[in-house]
């Protein structure tokens, strides 16, 4: 009897376990696949030809498959997301965290939950009929689908994220701190950006983090506002991202050019693998503050 | 009133450039809430106004026929229930039961680390990966075909690291002793859990719930090649083995591929009015889940 009993824990235990171990299942899986369909592309380009060659013509007579503009445009539109989202976003954290009223605090905490939550493709959607013809008459260009366009969405859609961690980060900082600062003379204003953004800098800096992974990961909307055209990048020409040129020959693709498509894939999941560990150091720093 | 007093001091004693300083900062800052506040305010209320006279009965109950050309969005609407439907009745016994074994069972701190670690990591990889991957193993090694299924057991994987956090905060509030005490009346370990631990959880699992809900409805490009984008109108049963759109894939290819505004702004404030619901709904749970934890 008891040792029927005690069989039964154990399965039970086994079976939670296997239900524990399905992430892990899931995150080798994910890995596994990328690696094992991306490097066949990649070694019958060539390395240094697929990271660094500047011509994408994969349905072309004598197809030739570099990717060096679908990097250089991650990096870029990522980056130009991160100059102007970063700042609004924090700048917006510490009145959040520090001096909105209550009930504004519960107000605008709102809005950027649900700026966090609209789809994708409705960025992607406002964007094509209010951004991308704003941004011809504005620069009066021929065409507003670029970069500048992509780094625009971006830079709004990260802003949740760097907004609600930089907002935990700073309203996690001992009120001693700030306490000390203002029986020193400080005023509240200098106190906020003098000592308590210092004591939070790498809660802050996972915050921007977590943004960059955001920007560089981004497809949908991305795909809608960038004119997606395989060029080098440019601030006011059409472009592709790394996300985007999967996303747009995936449908038709075949053969070495799907290949090719796996290891873009698999260039993006290193990025991210890169920016999931800067995530996890700084989150971990901050969690030791 | 304290500051009240701050103030009024900061007006007298303080430097011209330290006055400077404080007066830029504060307005830049009352700037970027009112830009973050001003986007929301301008993407919502664009996408009702544009939208909204584009819904209609009309719309909302037929499936796209090509002999009349005319496009409904009932056989997306019902696609993106069921893939819904589905993906949570998967997801929510494997998340929260990783939560359990994590907060109840695991005493082995490598394997918890292992656990969380993967889970932080699943959390960060963007949905196209998601979907090139679901493609490759759903539909192409586990040759279920492009098919709603194929997209909900993606989404289950995308989606397993939210149920188990809420899963496991919850669980984290129900006290060490109702534990104790159902183990001192001589319950096992698993009716201990069933009884006293599982029941103390249903708050984030609901929690998880809403959350998935709410990234799921707002899901393209994890599904544009594992769920398709077919407009058929079936039942749930056969629907899932069958490739179909949902709104949001729907909107993407009216709007990018056919040109087709009006309908694409009509879906557009359909996911937004949604999407505000399931704000507002997360926000009130939070709430009474926060309130009853108190008392």
């Amino acid at each position: 009897m008891k040792k029927k009993k005690q069989l039964f824990e154990t399965i039970i235990h086994g079976v939670f376990l296997i239900l524990g171990l399905i992430t892990v299942g899931s995150v080798l899986l994910i890995t596994i696949y990328l690696i094992i369909s991306g490097i066949p592309a990649i070694r019958e380009i060539g390395i240094i030809d697929f990271l660094f060659g500047t011509q994408w013509k994969s349905t072309a007579a004598e197809p030739s498959f570099g990717i060096l503009p679908f990097i250089l445009t991650s990096v870029y539109g990522t980056a130009g997301a991160v100059v102007i989202g970063v700042p609004v976003g924090f700048l917006t954290a510490v009145y959040l965290a520090k001096i909105a009223p209550p009930k504004i605090k519960t107000l605008v905490t709102g809005a950027v939950g649900l700026l966090a939550g609209i789809p994708s493709v409705v960025y992607g959607l406002v964007g094509m009929l209010v951004l991308v013809p704003g941004v011809r008459v504005l620069f009066n260009l021929p065409d507003g689908a670029n970069l500048f366009s992509a780094i625009i969405v971006l830079a709004i859609m990260i802003l949740p994220s760097i907004i609600n961690v930089s907002v935990t980060a700073l309203e996690a900082v001992p009120k001693e701190y700030e306490d000390a600062s203002l029986a020193l003379g400080a005023t509240p204003v200098e106190t906020y950006f003098k000592v308590s953004v210092p004591a939070a800098k790498s809660g802050i800096a996972a915050a921007v983090v977590l943004g960059v992974g955001r920007a560089i990961g981004e497809a949908m909307a991305v795909i809608m506002v960038s004119g997606n055209v395989a060029n080098m990048p440019s601030l006011f020409q059409s472009v592709r991202f790394l996300t985007t040129a999967v996303a747009s020959e995936m449908s038709y693709s075949a053969g070495l050019q799907q290949q090719a498509l796996f290891s873009i894939a698999l260039v993006l999941f290193l990025f991210i693998m890169l920016i999931n560990a800067t995530l996890n150091f700084f989150l971990k720093r901050s969690k030791e503050d | 009133m304290e500051k009240q007093t701050i103030s009024i001091m900061e007006k007298q004693t303080i430097s011209g450039k330290r006055k400077f300083y404080i007066g830029t900062l504060r307005f830049l800052m009352y700037l970027s809430a009112a830009i973050t506040c001003g986007l929301v305010l301008f993407i919502v209320i664009y996408v009702l106004i544009k939208g909204i006279p584009n819904i209609s009965w009309e719309l909302l109950s037929t499936q796209p026929s090509y002999m009349d050309k005319s496009i409904g969005i009932l056989p997306d609407i019902l696609n993106t229930l069921y893939i819904i439907i589905a993906a949570l009745l998967i997801v929510i016994p494997i998340g929260a039961g990783a939560a359990v074994y994590l907060t109840e069972y695991a005493k082995n701190k490598k394997i918890v680390s292992i656990i969380e670690y993967t889970a932080e990591t699943l959390s960060g990889i963007p949905s196209i990966i998601f979907g090139l991957v679901g493609m490759l193993f759903f539909c192409e090694f586990m040759n279920m075909k492009t098919s709603l299924i194929a997209g909900a057991l993606t989404l289950v994987i995308m989606n397993l690291p939210t149920i188990m956090r809420t899963t496991q905060e919850s669980l984290k509030t129900v006290p060490q002793s109702y534990r104790e005490g159902a183990f001192g009346l001589g319950a096992g370990k698993w009716r201990t859990i069933r009884t006293v631990v599982l029941p103390g959880c249903i708050d984030g699992i609901i929690t998880g719930c809403i959350l998935s809900i709410g990234r799921i409805l707002g899901e393209s490009a994890a599904l544009l090649f594992t769920a398709g984008s077919a407009h058929v109108l079936n039942g749930f049963f056969q629907a899932l083995g069958d490739p179909g759109s949902t709104l949001t894939v729907a909107l993407y290819f009216y709007a990018k591929e056919r040109g087709e505004f009006g309908v694409a702004f009509a879906i557009a404030a359909i996911l937004m009015i949604l999407t505000l619901l399931i704000n507002l709904l997360a926000a009130f749970v939070g709430a009474v889940f926060k309130k009853r934890r108190k008392i």
